[in-house]
């Protein structure tokens, strides 16, 4: 037992570079193996959360876009949501690791009176900045899609009863037409951000090198399975630790979903369920 | 050249795998509605897994699982005079006999042998994803229609043959054109699986300096990682052109089913 807490001491933050440099090589016990793919964790939530928090702003901003009367904008949000939805995540990893590689190393430095913050180009070709980055887009593009579907949907009299109140434009998306895309879009939603989730192991696979060995979950379980050459183990670790974090999506989606259907009268409410309809 | 090669072998696994991905989702989601507990259950976590697992997880463990299953039954029938484990320290043992395929077998074998891995992998996670489209399907025919089958005197059987069958399909075909373009897009993962297939070729004739070649060429390969992107996106919209006129071509004459489906989302 005491050996178990010993392998969490070392490898329980081991992702994010805390704990034994060397990953285990002779003599891989399960606890071991718990402690390091549990670690690997940490990235893949750092990755789902972060895409998913900014991937949103900017999804509904392509959403208004593509439903607005410019044509110009328009025809951005139509074709940036074409482009990331027909083509496979694991090639935009590669092609935005070559493109970030090219790029010139130079640095910025922004001053926020606050605190000063060095920019430097070559983040971007590094995990956390540059695979973040196209996951956020990745995101963005299939929730716009999303998002766009439920505004076709909002109902046509409640923005003209917003109207005949005398709200102004903002107003009006901020207080009627957004809750009532986000009620709509809300079961959709829920299902991008649990494949969102399950695409963030895809990082480490593809382009992005794992500095010093600290990669995410599916990188720590395919290790453990090329060293002991036994993937009975590590892949169902790997499977009870995403099992667990879809449940705990599933659950605070469901209760959001609860929050916003909350005033509709019973058999009006929407059941979230999984469907598979407008998956990624 | 093996560079052109490589697209026929992502084709050739997208349909080799399409089929047999529908025949493993269609015998999913009707054993998901058996009356016998003991085909439902096993039916009912086989098409929930998807959900809770990512996809690769699956293609990185079918394809070694079902090798070391392989090889373990031929080790147990082939060499029963060994004994002790399979395992032993970090190593996987067999005796010579009892590889797959025979370390004597030309690379060919090998290759094949290793894209039929690949196939079984993509075919028990899509027939999952396909089980899930295909039981949401056969939920969404009316179900007085079925009872009105019960009533006439048909059995089980011919109810389901006769009108669950036909008419689940304009239900799925939705959700099984989305399935299309999902198992198009997934296809870059072969490169995981040791394949060399178009994203392993992009790497090697992309970049300056190679194991076996320095080419003459500078850091080519986000120019080849861009032909990928442009050749998924046709790809993926033909699909899409086929796929609504087929959709038309199924709804003609069925205004009732197509609204239906459409109020239902």
């Amino acid at each position: 037992m005491s050996s178990c807490l010993n392998a969490f001491q070392d490898y329980g933050l081991r992702a994010i570079g805390y704990g034994e440099r060397l990953l285990p090589k002779a003599d891989i016990t399960i606890c071991e193996q718990f402690a390091l793919i549990g670690s690997g964790l940490i990235w893949n939530i750092f990755f789902g959360i972060l895409a998913i928090m900014i991937g949103y702003w900017f999804a509904l901003a392509l959403a208004v876009g593509k439903m607005s009367g410019s044509g110009w904008l328009r025809g951005f949000s139509v074709g940036f949501i074409y482009l990331f939805r027909g083509t496979p995540l694991f090639i935009q990893f590669f092609f935005a690791y070559e493109l970030f590689v090219l790029l010139p190393k130079v640095g910025i430095t922004l001053d926020l009176w606050v605190v000063t913050i060095d920019l430097e180009s070559r983040w971007l070709t590094r995990a956390w900045l540059g695979a973040l980055l196209v996951l956020i887009l990745n995101t963005s593009a299939y929730s716009a899609e999303i998002f766009y579907g439920a505004l076709r949907s909002t109902p046509r009299g409640e923005v003209e009863a917003a109207m005949a109140y005398g709200m102004s434009g903002w107003q009006r998306f901020w207080r009627v037409v957004w809750p009532n895309m986000m009620r709509l879009a809300w079961p959709s939603y829920t299902n991008e951000a649990i494949f969102l989730f399950h695409a963030t192991t895809l990082v480490f696979f593809s382009g992005f090198p794992a500095w010093r060995q600290s990669g995410d979950a599916l990188y720590y379980a395919n290790y453990f399975a090329d060293k002991t050459f036994n993937p009975f183990i590590a892949y169902p670790i790997i499977a009870f630790y995403f099992i667990i974090f879809t449940l705990m999506i599933i659950g605070l989606f469901g209760w959001i979903n609860w929050r916003l259907n909350r005033h509709l009268p019973q058999h009006a409410k929407q059941r979230l369920s999984i469907r598979l309809n407008l998956i990624r | 050249m093996a560079f052109y090669q490589s697209f026929l072998v992502v084709l050739t696994l997208v349909l080799v795998t399409a089929p047999l991905a529908m025949l493993f989702g269609l015998m999913a989601a009707s054993a998901s509605r058996s009356a016998i507990a003991v085909m439902r259950w096993p039916a009912k976590i086989y098409i929930a897994m998807v959900r809770g697992v990512p996809d690769i997880v699956f293609f990185l463990f079918v394809p070694l699982a079902l090798d070391q299953g392989i090889e373990y039954i031929r080790h147990r029938a082939l060499c029963s005079d060994q004994t002790g484990s399979v395992w032993q320290g970090n190593d996987f043992i067999v005796c010579d006999i009892a590889k797959m395929p025979l370390s004597s077998a030309s690379a060919w074998v090998h290759d094949f042998y290793g894209f039929m891995l690949a196939v079984t992998a993509y075919a028990i996670v899509f027939g999952a994803f396909a089980g899930n489209v295909l039981a949401g399907a056969m939920a969404a025919v009316p179900h007085a229609q079925l009872e009105t089958g019960s009533a006439y005197g048909m059995s089980r059987r011919q109810v389901y043959w006769r009108v669950l069958f036909p008419q689940m399909w304009i239900y799925a075909l939705p959700g099984l054109s989305n399935l299309w373009v999902l198992l198009i897009k997934a296809t870059p993962l072969l490169f995981l699986l040791g394949i060399q297939d178009i994203v392993y070729w992009a790497r090697e004739l992309g970049s300056a300096k190679t194991s076996a070649y320095t080419y003459p060429h500078p850091d080519w390969r986000v120019w080849y990682f861009l032909a990928l992107l442009i050749f998924y996106l046709f790809v993926t919209w033909v699909s899409e052109r086929v796929f609504d006129r087929l959709n038309r071509r199924f709804s003609r004459g069925q205004a009732v089913l197509m609204n239906s489906q459409q109020a239902g989302g």
